[in-house]
């Protein structure tokens, strides 16, 4: 895909995001929209997936360590063609197939079940580790949130993957400055995180989470890591897309109203005019 | 009548934290990135020095929480139960547990009334999993009043607690001048012949309203408020079940482990007779609405009816 055409998935996967939580009434916008590029970029240029077999033996997988994103995975998801956007609305309600948070036992396209934060990154390994016993070729993305590293559990898998050399995994954390309380390092700072994992024995990228040439040359350089996994740390800005979401902890999990339902999407729409009337 | 009044418990939570933390300068209140939800953010802002923010490592909270009560102070430990007593199980058990420290554990979000985020947020084991520990106190209040006492005896009480409040707004019931709350003692709501149905939490207030339908029904069914599962009240529970011969539990948790369960111990050695447990049978939650899901579960008052009268 063309940057135009990532930008133009990107939006509308914004606009399905703003639509689920909408319906919703419910759920988590902020760190759903900041990671929406990275969720496009992967799902459609990155990962050897194929949405009509879902669960292909020899398929790349995604970990959503933070889980309580889930409408950013969802909206992808729907949008790369595993199940209708329509289904969006369904989002948290009773006997819907897009509970509140992944369930790997109802969602197609989901690799692991999650929601509670700090325990994605060691299953990302488990299936990278898979491949490794098994020799398959497949690769094994995760991502987790800037404060989701505040858990120690986190670094557990860190420093396995580090220390056996799980070369087919890249960690990807979103690095929005946010989580419920406040910033994060007002919370309890993990900062610097790219030291940190440089410790560990990572291959650390740094890189604008909101740039496409950013993301590309990214996966790339991971792809030519041997010996290492990859972290990709990219700066975010919470709440990407619809203005008055962004930077603000307050948009972390609440739904817009009707009338902020109709804001974002018409900044979206604006968005996608804007990119469609640029030059290639 | 006037109308119901309805609050949820982890706000009388909070509330009563900031009255403990005028009476004691050594309350301290530990969160881990849940300061709004959890309702200690009114803490928070009333005694901004006495609040410490852990961020999202429920683990090590629980660790420092020990640490800190071995020098003097009361700790209160707040996160989802899911979290506070699932995650934690361990450093709860080997930290707090073991060498009974005077750590509370302040538990929100229990039980499928979380809604909307779904199961894996949605604690249905922890009363099982906290009465296991030797020492533990486990209260699960019914409405804001008991909260609130549950609260205040927590921190007037050494050792280690675990309080389990839900999300969702819940009647206040015990709004009443005869009503006193007392550790490992169950509170009588309402007399009966017929059967006893015994209930905590979210549950006591449906179980009141299916014992007014079964009495429409002709059957005359008492109703206890076991907000302390443990100790538990091993008197009243045998009083009720000799009284009616026919015990019925409800609780907003897995019937595997939890306040039937440990009525069921009770019975089984000193005064077998047949106990139908109501509750979540083995199985995880699932998103929704509060109230659609007591709904689903059947455990609102209709639900409760239902199960009763097809047992009798
Ligand atoms: C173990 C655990 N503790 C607490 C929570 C509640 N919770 C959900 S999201 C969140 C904050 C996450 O912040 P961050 O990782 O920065 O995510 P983002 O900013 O990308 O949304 C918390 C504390 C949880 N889901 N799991
Ligand atoms: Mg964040």
């Amino acid at each position: 895909m063309t940057n135009k055409e990532l930008q133009l998935t990107a939006a509308n996967v914004r606009k399905g995001i703003v639509t689920a939580v909408h319906s919703a009434k419910s759920g988590h916008p902020g760190g759903s929209l900041s990671a929406a590029d990275m969720f496009t970029y992967l799902y459609f240029e990155e990962m050897n997936i194929d949405p009509k077999n879902p669960k292909d033996p020899g398929r790349d997988r995604f970990v959503l360590s933070k889980g309580h994103t889930a409408p950013g995975l969802y909206s992808t998801l729907a949008n790369r063609g595993y199940f209708p956007v329509e289904d969006l609305t369904t989002l948290r309600k009773l006997g819907s197939y897009l509970q509140g948070h992944p369930c790997m036992t109802e969602t197609p396209g989901v690799d692991m079940s999650t929601g509670s934060l700090g325990q994605g990154v060691s299953a990302a390994v488990g299936m990278a580790l898979a491949a490794k016993l098994n020799g398959d070729s497949y690769r094994v993305y995760a991502l987790t949130g800037d404060g989701e590293i505040q858990e120690g559990q986190i670094w557990e898998a860190f420093m396995f993957a580090g220390a056996k050399k799980i070369d087919n995994l890249t960690v990807i954390i979103d690095n929005n400055g946010l989580q419920i309380d406040g910033k994060i390092e007002d919370v309890c700072s993990p900062y610097p995180i790219d030291k940190k994992l440089e410790a560990f024995n990572f291959n650390v990228i740094c890189i604008d989470g909101h740039d496409f040439d950013q993301i590309r040359d990214a996966f790339a350089k991971a792809k030519e890591c041997k010996g290492m996994p990859t972290a990709i740390i990219m700066k975010t800005t919470k709440g990407k897309g619809v203005s008055y979401m962004e930077n603000q902890a307050g948009w972390h999990g609440k739904a817009p109203n009707d009338e902020e339902y109709e804001q974002a999407i018409k900044e979206l729409d604006e968005q996608i005019a804007k990119i469609n009337e640029a030059e290639v | 009548m006037g109308e119901v009044i309805k609050i949820a418990t982890r706000e009388s939570y909070g509330n009563a934290l900031v009255e403990l933390g005028q009476k004691n300068p050594n309350v301290v209140v530990l969160d881990a990135d849940l300061a709004g939800a959890t309702k200690t953010s009114t803490f928070k802002k009333a005694f901004p020095d006495r609040h410490i923010d852990c961020g999202i490592a429920e683990a090590n909270m629980t660790g420092i929480a020990a640490g800190i009560s071995t020098c003097g102070k009361i700790p209160f430990i707040s996160s989802f139960a899911m979290f506070a007593a699932g995650r934690n199980f361990e450093q709860v058990r080997n930290s707090i547990g073991y060498p009974h420290l005077n750590v509370k554990i302040g538990a929100t979000h229990a039980g499928i009334t979380v809604g909307e985020d779904g199961a894996s947020h949605q604690c249905l084991e922890d009363i099982a999993l906290m009465r296991t520990i030797p020492g533990m106190t486990v209260i699960v209040p019914s409405d804001d009043v008991e909260a609130k006492a549950a609260v205040m005896a927590a921190a007037e009480t050494d050792g280690p607690f675990y309080m389990r409040f839900g999300r969702a707004a819940v009647p206040v019931i015990n709004d009443n001048p005869d009503y006193k709350f007392e550790v490992g003692k169950a509170v009588v709501l309402k007399d009966g012949t017929d059967m006893v149905i015994f209930a905590c939490g979210v549950c006591v207030a449906e179980a009141l309203g299916a014992a007014e339908k079964l009495a429409a029904d002709g059957i005359n069914a008492a109703v206890v408020n076991i907000h302390t599962i443990k100790p538990i009240d091993k008197d009243t529970i045998l009083e009720f079940a000799k009284k009616t011969n026919r015990v019925f539990t409800v609780e907003e948790h897995s019937v595997i482990g939890g306040m039937g369960s440990a009525v069921c111990d009770v019975l089984a050695e000193e005064y077998p007779v047949k106990v139908t447990k109501i509750g979540v049978y083995d199985r995880f939650g699932k998103s929704g609405p509060a109230g659609a899901l007591m709904k689903e579960f059947q455990l609102d008052a209709e639900g409760i009816y239902n199960k009763i009268k097809a047992s009798v």
